[in-house]
Parts: structure tokens; C-alpha cells; sequence
């Protein structure tokens, strides 16, 4: 049932992790009989949280410290402490519209990049979205297998979509070839700061399209048929049908996709990495790969300046987190209503 | 002019036929009640009237106008759905003016009407609530509102009561009934409930696999029903059927004998036959209300039979009987009676009380010579 | 025929085909060929010689030098069609060529030779598959090596996944002790952590766990998944204490409980949760980004990476390298595509 390239190599793990834990046997036991039943439950939570702790929790708190403290060293004990003075760095700006009066300019650049791309790219997805899974709602033939054809894009590794793409986009790929037999001189696209930003979009939407899709299909089919019926009998037209009956049932999953939507375009990287490296110039480079970039890949590794900028990206995304606990829970209350029968 | 015609119509889904040629008349101001076993059509029937289905074959004409090719919403119909259909995300107010709104209604208007329909369904105190803030009676209110307020030239009701507790589809029903009354507006009701058919309409259709048994008055149905099917279907408890043979042919009657070891177990009954059917089995039909443990008259039949199960209600009493062939008898009496259960009693009933049939449920029922006097309450 | 027609068309069966039927099949369509078409071409591509890539315009199938043996000669010889001085075209093969004149011999006769200008011959192509393109990686690009990093990483971090979330979700949902809500709050709310901002610090961590660089400094961060945790206790919950207690009647540790009755009881979530994360570790490419900095430590898409970023990308050997990578999830969605859409269909509703 799993994934067969792998199976035989699986039966072996599997084989020996038996082995192994029929093994873990005898020290739990002894841990039972110390702690009791109830209790042995914290020895069952404890790798999770050892994990979690040692990757999550443990690094949210180091941030802080990294922001607060300068230097180029990683190891914490050689950082002088800084106070504000890495974000004062980042917020020190003529005018927040324009990234060039910006002392990081760079930081701004990406911001501007981050903001335009998530407007764009999630209004464009959730439009299209939308569309798709009314089209899918119909009851057309072969709904199950189309519904497949739009998800199969997410489940592809952001490289490979990239490259995909980056193959088609070649000054020589298939879109030119396409253009040139209608005899159309297509530029290289990714060489093109605009047209570089509207590839990114469109490789993004092609790629996670699919995912929302499915979930707002799921929305539509959990309104019942017969209420169609009864509009129809009311002589609703097919477009107030959609308006007064269709968007109003559905805005609850519409609120949850787009904030979801959201938080993912912010934190947009891969597939834009490797298409356009965050080109040209700084055209298409986004909040994350900025961290990345002054944290690991410049010459002079500013970790303490990635920090700062990586606190700037989480309380936008508890921002956003907030606002979509904040949606769902109205649309669980709005539709229970009070009961006064 | 009649209000509703169907002309041989017929559905099809792709290779099963699921309405079979079906004619019907439905006057102004009738109520008619489509009834039936599930699956027989009746709501498929129904949909086809409103539109929300196509007709596959033959016309239907609606006040005169052909209306195969016309779309629901144009049909000037309303309809009151089994699962009332409310939209839960308006109120009462909103659902029963959506309707209008869709027409264009000016708001004054709207206004003037969906009050008048609150005010006839006891509904002004609800206007403001949302669907899920109200019982099953009242949603159920609200669905016929908004059909009302419509002023449609025909109701179309989707089995509306099935979805209630038993004491409060009583409650609706009269008031269906009543607004009937009030409205005379036409109205077509679908439903699988036979005391539902009988106590609402003027005229039952009644259904099975796709085709009209009969279609007549409610007592008509049940003093001449046209064939087995719809004997046993009118009337509760169900019709007792026994298996007869033929003895003889003459003018007074069909003479039958029971293969019961009874005292009076051969009688003729009075009905047209042919010679040829001597010897032949059939299926005589009686009534359990029509059955009496007093002294056999001289033109019954008289059965010995065994109490299996006995039910006293305390105005009624119910006796589960079978008979020494092993086929089973209920019979009905009023009051209460003095009997256990494992006795043997004799039952008898008139002849000119029972019904005589074929053994298959469609061939229509034999031809009466006599019309039965009709049992009139005292 | 009508019928045929009416229920191909699939519509309510109460009108036959409207506009807006049509216009839903060619917006299916449309989104059938933008879907698959783009990875489509990638596959054909990466069955093309570099040469072929070269060609502008480029054709659909791969195509490539038709070539024949002939008798007497070692090794097949290139096909071409030439014009001959006296006006005939025949297709020679070729012999050998010194600048500009080709010697060429008919196939059917090889004692006759023709003295041929290059610019009078044109390539005779057949259906090619550039094969080597994807033998020649394992050599040349040491694929296997990344292939084995990939390997490696999904399957031990599933694994490990799999039991950690398993025995948290146990520990969740069949037991009750004191804490027990803030430690499901904690572990729901690392959900609003995402590995993007605590990238430097993760870093540091892992540096210090003498991790860096090697492939369990990629395993350990990405197993204690707050998804899988959730997904499992809602599993677990379904199923009867009873069996849990009678268990303990019959004098069975809680591990022996955990691991012979509620893990196979489970095993329809943990098959979702595998699949999850297979596909989440295989695609994984941030944080092995940060971590693996040796090339012999690459996973498969830190080298596709790594190859795209040259000047002189080898457009074939990277293709014939992407179509590899992707084709283990390919299999996945064969299979299982009717189970993901569904299981994420009603998981919308919540």
C-alpha cells in the first residue's frame, strides 16, 4: 500500500525497530511499576517533547537572543549584547514605501516583494480555486479523477516544480518554441524583473492551486442539494443562486483558505529559489530567502540580523494565526445560533 | 379548465423506466394525494410537475399551457419540501420574501405579503430567527409561508409530514387541511401514509412501481378498490387475503369454498365470473373491521380459527387469528371481549362484504353484482 | 441515442447539454493540460540527447540520428538523405568525413562509394531515447549517492515520526494525568512555529549537537511532527477503552498495550501519516539547505539544486535527474490519489 520503490528496504527497518522495541520492553515495564499507570503516560510524551522542545521551543527563545546580541560569531556566549540595535538597523528607513531610502534596503526590498506577491498570488489562487471547484461540484463525468489532475501539482517537491518550469521558460523552451511558431519573439522570461515576479506567481499558483481547491469543494458539498431546488422553485436565477445562496454558505471556508493562503505566501521560498534565485537583481526576493541569505549565505553571516528580521516575519504570522482562530470560531457560532425552539 | 393534465407521460433514466404512461386530470381547488409504497414514482411524479425533472415522454399541460419545455422557476408553482429546504443562513422574514425578491416584487409589497402569510401560520414572532433556532413544526410552518407567499396556482407538497413526531403531524395535517379550506388553491400531496391519503384528500392517486392503480374519492377507494394491490393497501389494518377455490359459476355469484375444515366454509359470492374459472384458485378479500363473532346469517361465511395474539385497546380490540390452513386473520371488533389467547372462536363475515381477486395483484378485481350497503356510523 | 447522449452529459437528467456543460468540459480540459503538460514535456525532454535539446524549435518526441549497420562494417553507420549529381535523393550511410566532402556508401550495396558535400546531405532522424542520459548520472553526477541521502532521510524519519507521534497520541488520548491538557496545547501550538523563523537558531542547535552536516541533523528537527500527533489521538480516541482495559486484566504492560493492540488498531491513520510524511521529507529543501553543506550529503533536491545553479547546466542529465525525483510521488498519487482527495475533502469541512 506504501510507497513500493521503497518496501523491501521498509520490511527490513521494520524487522529490525520490532527487534528493537520488543527490546524497550523491560525498561518500561521497571518505569511502569515506578510511576504508575496514569502517569506512564509522560514517559510515552517525553521523545515528542524532548524533540519538540529541543527544535522549537528552545530555538524561539534563542531568536530572541540572537536579535539582541551582535557580532558575527554563532556560538551565543561570544555575541555582545546589543539591545534594539539590530532592529533599529532593519526599521531605520526614509520612507517605508521605498526600499532605496531604507538603510537595509535589501530587507525592505523584500518586504515590498513579499507583499505585493502575497496580495497577488493569493487573490489570483482563491479566484481560481473557486472557479475550479464550482466546475467540480457539477456533476460532470470523470469528477474523481479531475479532481486528482488539480492536486497532483502539490504533491511535487517545490525543486522539481521549479525546474519544471525554469525548462519551459528557457530563452529556447517550450513557450518561446510556441510564440516563435506564431511568430512571436518571446524574451527570457526569468531575465525580466516584471515578468520574473509574474512567473513566480504564476509557478506558485500552479502548484498549490490544487490543495484549496479541494477544500473549498468540500464546502459546496456540504450544502445541501435540495437548497437549489427550493431556490430554483423561487425562481432564482442561476447568478442569485450563486450570490445569495452559494457565497454566503461558503464564506466560512473562503475566510479559512485566504488566511491560510496568506500565512503560506509570506513564507513563500523554495520553488521561488530555485526558479529565479531572487532574481534578477532582487526582483523576486522574499522575506524568507532575505534570512536565509544574511544568515548562511553571505560572506559575513549577520545571524543576529536574520533573527531580527525572522521576529519581524513570526508576529506577522501570529498576526495572521490570530485573525483565522479568530474566523473560524465566529463561523462554528454563527451557524449554531441559540436554541429557543 | 382543469388545472393539471398529464398525458401519457413517462420517465427514463437511461435504460430503466421509472414512470410508466401515466394520465391523470386535476381540477381547480382539488386536493389530490399521491400515495404509494416507497419507490413507486410518486415523488418523481411530483418533481416532474414542478420541474425539477424532465419529462421523458408525453405532455403535461398546466391551465391549458404546454409546460414540458418551461423551467421551474417559470412554472407559477410552489413547492413544500420533505426536508422543508429552509436557507439557514437568513431569517424566517428573508426565507419567505427570497421568492418575491427573485421576481422583482417592489419591497412594499413584499412586505404586505410575507405578513399576511406569517399572520394565517401563527409566525410573526419568529420572523426574525434563523431556521436552526426553530422546532421541526415551525420550520415546517415557515417552508409552507414561503410557498404561500408565493400565490401559487398549485401547492406541491413532498411527503411535508414524515419528518414530525407522530402527535404533531396529527396537529399539521388539520392545519394543512384547514388551509386548504381557507386558500382553495389546487394542491398536489405526496406521501407513503394511507391515513394521511385518506383523511386530507379529495381525490388519491395511487402509485405502484411506476403506474396508477386507481385514482378515485378516498371512500371510494376503500368500498370498491379496482384491484389486490390497492385493496390491500387502503385501509388499516391491511384487508385479510385467503385463498380460495372456485366451485362454481352461476348468476347470483362465484361460488368459492375456503380450504379451511369450517362449518360454513363455502359460500357464493356476489360477483361476475366466468365458467371457465371452476376449479380455479383465487383470493378471497375481507376486511378485518367487517368480521363479528355473533351467529353466522344465512349469507356467510363462518371460519374456525385460533387466537395467536390479542390486542385490547380498550375501545377497539384486535385479534390475530389463524386459521387450521395456516393462513392468518385479523379481525377487528369494538370494545372489548372476554376471550384468551389460544382459544379457537368462529368468525364470520357477509359475503356481499368481500372482495374477489385474481391470484396476481394487478388483474383488476372481479366485477360486483351487488353494490354493498354502505356500513354508515350510527 | 439521445440517452446516450443525456447520460455521457451526466447532467440532472432534466435538459440535455447547455453552454455552461461545454464550457465546464473545456475549462476541465484546459486544466488537465496545464496540469500534467508542463511535467509531461519534462519527461519527454529528458529522454532527449543534449543535441537534441540544442534544436530550435524544439520537437515533441525525442528524436536522433538514424543510423544502420552494414555488413563489413563495425558499428551502426550515421543514415543521411543526399542529393546526387543527378538530381536523385537517396538516403547513404556515411563512412567517415575529412572537412567538407563525406564518404558515403549505399547500404544495399557498400562496394559502391560516393564522394558527397556536406551541404548536399540532411540527417535522416528516427524515435531515439537518450537512455544514457539516465545511466550516466549514477556515474558521472554520483546520483545514487543522493538518491540513498533521500532514501535514507524519508524512511528512518517516517519511522521515527511514526512511533513518536504514535506513543504522544497514546499518551493523549488512553491516559489521564495531571498536565496532560497544557502538554496537547503545547504541542498544538508549535503549529504557530513554522521552521522559517527559527532558522539561525535551530542552527545553533543543531550545531552544538554535533549534527551539522550530516543527515540526522535533518531526521531529528522534522520528526515531532504537531499535524501527526493530532491526526493520531483523534484516531486513538475511536478506539474502546475496553480493549485497553481488558488487556490490563490479562496483565499486559502499557507498552505490550500500546504496541501489540492500540499501534495495529491504529494502523489506517498511521498509513495516512506515513504517506504525509514521505511526501513531506522526500520534498523537503529549506532546512537541508542549511544543514547539509557537502556535496556527498546532498539529497536529491539539494542536488538538483546545486546542478541548475551552474552556468553550463546540462540541461539532459538534469532532467533525466527531475524525472527520477518526482517519480516516487507519482506512484504515490497513482495509487492513492481517490484517498489523499478524499481525506483532505472532509478534513476541509472541519
Amino acid at each position: 500500500m506504501l510507497a513500493s520503490s521503497r518496501l523491501p528496504l521498509r520490511a527490513l527497518a521494520v524487522a529490525i525497530a520490532t527487534v528493537a522495541l520488543n527490546a524497550v520492553e523491560l525498561p518500561m515495564r521497571a518505569l511502569q511499576r515506578l510511576l504508575g499507570v496514569p502517569r506512564i503516560g509522560w514517559v510515552f510524551v517525553t521523545p515528542n517533547l524532548v524533540v519538540l522542545g529541543l527544535f522549537t521551543f528552545l530555538p524561539i527563545v534563542i531568536d530572541f537572543y540572537y536579535a539582541f546580541t551582535g557580532g558575527v560569531q554563532l556560538d551565543l556566549r561570544a555575541r555582545p549584547f546589543t539591545g534594539w540595535e539590530n532592529l533599529q538597523t532593519l526599521f531605520e528607513c526614509g520612507s517605508y514605501l521605498d526600499p532605496s531610502t531604507c538603510r537595509k534596503d535589501l530587507f525592505w526590498r523584500a518586504v515590498h516583494n513579499t507583499a505585493w506577491f502575497a496580495l497577488l498570488q493569493v487573490g489570483l489562487m482563491v479566484v481560481l480555486s473557486l472557479v475550479t471547484a464550482l466546475v467540480l461540484n457539477r456533476k460532470i463525468l470523470g469528477r474523481g479523477f479531475f479532481r486528482g489532475v488539480f492536486f497532483y501539482p502539490v504533491l511535487l517537491s517545490p525543486v522539481v516544480v521549479a525546474l519544471i518550469w525554469k525548462w519551459i521558460l528557457q530563452r529556447e523552451g517550450l513557450l518561446n518554441a510556441m510564440l516563435h511558431s506564431a511568430g512571436i519573439a518571446g524574451p527570457v522570461w526569468l531575465n525580466e524583473p516584471g515578468w520574473a515576479f509574474s512567473w513566480s506567481v504564476f509557478v506558485s499558483i500552479w502548484a498549490h492551486m490544487g490543495f484549496y481547491t479541494l477544500i473549498l469543494l468540500a464546502g459546496l458539498q456540504a450544502i445541501p442539494a435540495d437548497l437549489y431546488e427550493a431556490a430554483e422553485m423561487d425562481s432564482a436565477s442561476p447568478w442569485r443562486r450563486f450570490y445569495r445562496i452559494t457565497l454566503p454558505l461558503l464564506m466560512p471556508n473562503l475566510l479559512v483558505v485566504l488566511v491560510l493562503a496568506v500565512i503560506r505566501a509570506v513564507q513563500m521560498f523554495d520553488e521561488i529559489f530555485v526558479l529565479t534565485g531572487g532574481g534578477p537583481g532582487s526582483a523576486t526576493l522574499f522575506i524568507v530567502q532575505f534570512i536565509y541569505q544574511t544568515a548562511f549565505a553571505e560572506s559575513i553571516r549577520l545571524y543576529g540580523l536574520a533573527a531580527a528580521a525572522s521576529l519581524v516575519l513570526a508576529t506577522t504570522l501570529l498576526a495572521l494565526t490570530v485573525v483565522q482562530l479568530r474566523i473560524s470560531r465566529q463561523g462554528l457560532s454563527g451557524k449554531a445560533g441559540r436554541d429557543d425552539g | 379548465m382543469a388545472s393539471l393534465e398529464l398525458k401519457r407521460v413517462v420517465k427514463r433514466y437511461a435504460t430503466t423506466t421509472v414512470i410508466h404512461g401515466v394520465d391523470l386530470t386535476v381540477r381547480d381547488g382539488e386536493f389530490v394525494v399521491f400515495v404509494g409504497p416507497s419507490g413507486c414514482g410518486k415523488s418523481t411524479l411530483l418533481r416532474m410537475i414542478s420541474g425539477l425533472e424532465s419529462v421523458t415522454e408525453g405532455d403535461l399541460w398546466l391551465d391549458g399551457r404546454r409546460v414540458n419545455d418551461v423551467s421551474a422557476a417559470q412554472r407559477g408553482l410552489a413547492m413544500v419540501f420533505q426536508s422543508y429546504a429552509l436557507y439557514p443562513h437568513m431569517t424566517v422574514y428573508q426565507n419567505m420574501a427570497f421568492g418575491l425578491e427573485n421576481i422583482r416584487t417592489p419591497r412594499s409589497q413584499i412586505d404586505t405579503k410575507v405578513n399576511d402569510a406569517a399572520r394565517l401560520l401563527r409566525l410573526e414572532a419568529l420572523l426574525g430567527r434563523r431556521p436552526t433556532q426553530l422546532s421541526g413544526g415551525q420550520r415546517q410552518r415557515v417552508a409552507i409561508g414561503r410557498a404561500i407567499v408565493r400565490e401559487p396556482t398549485i401547492f406541491l407538497f413532498d411527503e411535508p409530514l414524515s419528518n414530525l413526531d407522530a402527535e404533531l403531524r396529527v396537529q399539521m395535517r388539520t392545519e394543512i387541511t384547514a388551509l386548504h379550506q381557507r386558500l382553495k388553491t389546487t394542491m398536489i400531496y405526496v406521501t407513503h401514509d394511507q391515513v394521511e391519503a385518506m383523511t386530507m384528500a379529495d381525490k388519491i392517486v395511487v402509485l405502484n412501481a411506476g403506474r396508477v392503480e386507481q385514482i378515485g374519492a378516498p371512500l371510494d377507494l376503500y368500498n370498491a378498490p379496482r384491484n389486490k394491490f390497492v385493496a390491500g393497501f387502503i385501509g388499516s389494518p391491511r384487508m385479510n387475503f385467503l385463498s380460495v377455490r372456485v366451485t362454481g359459476v352461476g348468476p347470483d355469484g362465484v361460488g368459492v369454498m375456503t380450504d379451511a375444515n369450517s362449518p360454513r366454509a363455502a359460500a357464493t359470492i356476489p360477483v361476475r365470473g366466468e365458467s371457465g374459472l371452476v376449479g380455479q384458485a383465487a383470493v378471497l378479500g375481507i376486511r378485518p373491521e367487517h368480521i363479528h363473532l355473533r351467529r353466522a346469517e344465512p349469507d356467510e361465511l363462518a371460519l374456525t380459527v385460533m387466537i395467536e395474539l390479542l390486542e385490547q385497546l380498550g375501545s377497539t380490540s384486535f385479534l390475530y387469528c389463524v386459521l387450521p390452513s395456516g393462513e392468518k386473520l385479523t379481525v377487528q371488533l369494538a370494545g372489548q371481549i372476554d376471550k384468551e389467547a389460544g382459544e379457537q372462536i368462529e368468525v364470520c363475515f357477509a359475503t356481499i362484504d368481500a372482495h374477489l381477486f385474481a391470484n396476481t395483484e394487478s388483474e383488476p378485481a372481479f366485477e360486483r353484482l351487488k353494490t354493498p350497503a354502505v356500513h354508515v356510523a350510527a | 441515442m439521445v440517452d446516450l447522449v443525456r447520460m455521457l452529459a451526466g447532467t440532472r437528467g432534466h435538459r440535455r447539454l447547455d453552454w455552461t456543460d461545454w464550457l465546464s468540459y473545456a475549462y476541465l480540459l484546459l486544466g488537465l493540460v496545464l496540469m500534467f503538460g508542463p511535467v509531461l514535456w519534462l519527461v519527454l525532454s529528458s529522454f532527449k540527447s543534449a543535441a537534441a535539446l540544442n534544436e530550435f524549435p524544439p520537437r515533441l518526441l525525442p528524436y536522433g540520428q538514424a543510423s544502420v549497420t552494414v555488413p563489413g562494417h563495425p558499428g551502426p553507420l550515421p543514415l543521411f538523405r543526399v542529393k546526387l549529381p543527378d538530381g536523385s535523393t537517396r538516403q547513404l550511410a556515411e563512412l567517415r568525413r575529412i572537412g567538407i566532402q563525406a564518404t558515403m556508401i549505399d547500404p544495399e550495396r557498400p562496394e559502391e562509394e560516393f564522394k558527397v558535400n556536406i551541404r548536399d546531405r540532411e540527417r535522416v532522424r528516427a524515435f531515439h531515447l537518450a537512455l544514457e542520459n539516465y545511466t550516466e548520472i549514477f556515474g558521472k553526477f554520483a546520483f545514487g549517492r543522493f538518491l540513498w541521502n533521500s532514501v535514507f532521510i524519508t524512511v528512518v524519519a517516517t519511522l521515527i515520526t511514526l512511533l513518536f507521534n504514535a506513543m504522544a497520541a497514546f499518551a493523549l488520548s488512553k491516559y489521564r494525568f495531571e498536565g496532560q491538557k497544557w502538554v496537547f496545547l503545547l504541542i498544538i501550538s508549535t503549529l504557530m512555529i513554522p521552521p522559517t523563523i527559527i532558522l539561525v537558531p535551530n542552527f545553533l542547535v543543531v550545531s552544538k549537537l554535533s549534527l551539522l552536516n550530516s543527515l540526522w541533523g535533518v531526521i531529528w528537527p522534522a520528526v515531532a511532527t504537531p499535524t501527526g500527533v493530532f491526526l493520531l489521538r483523534q484516531y486513538m480516541l475511536t478506539i474502546p477503552d475496553e480493549l485497553i482495559d481488558a488487556a490490563r486484566m490479562d496483565h499486559a504492560s502499557e507498552w505490550r498495550i500500546f504496541w501489540r493492540i492500540v499501534m495495529p488498531l491504529s494502523a489506517p491513520a498511521l498509513a495516512v501519516l506515513a504517506i504525509f510524511s514521505v511526501i513531506w521529507r522526500w520534498n523537503d529543501f529549506l532546512w537541508p539547505l542549511v544543514v547539509l553543506s557537502r556535496t556527498e550529503n546532498f539529497t536529491l533536491q539539494l542536488a538538483l539544486n546545486s546542478f541548475q545553479g551552474e552556468l553550463t547546466t546540462q540541461w539532459n542529465y538534469l532532467l533525466a535527474m527531475t524525472v527520477l525525483t518526482l517519480f516516487p510521488v507519482t506512484i504515490v498519487f497513482a495509487f492513492l490519489q481517490r484517498y489523499i482527495t478524499a481525506g483532505i475533502a472532509s478534513a476541509g469541512v472541519k
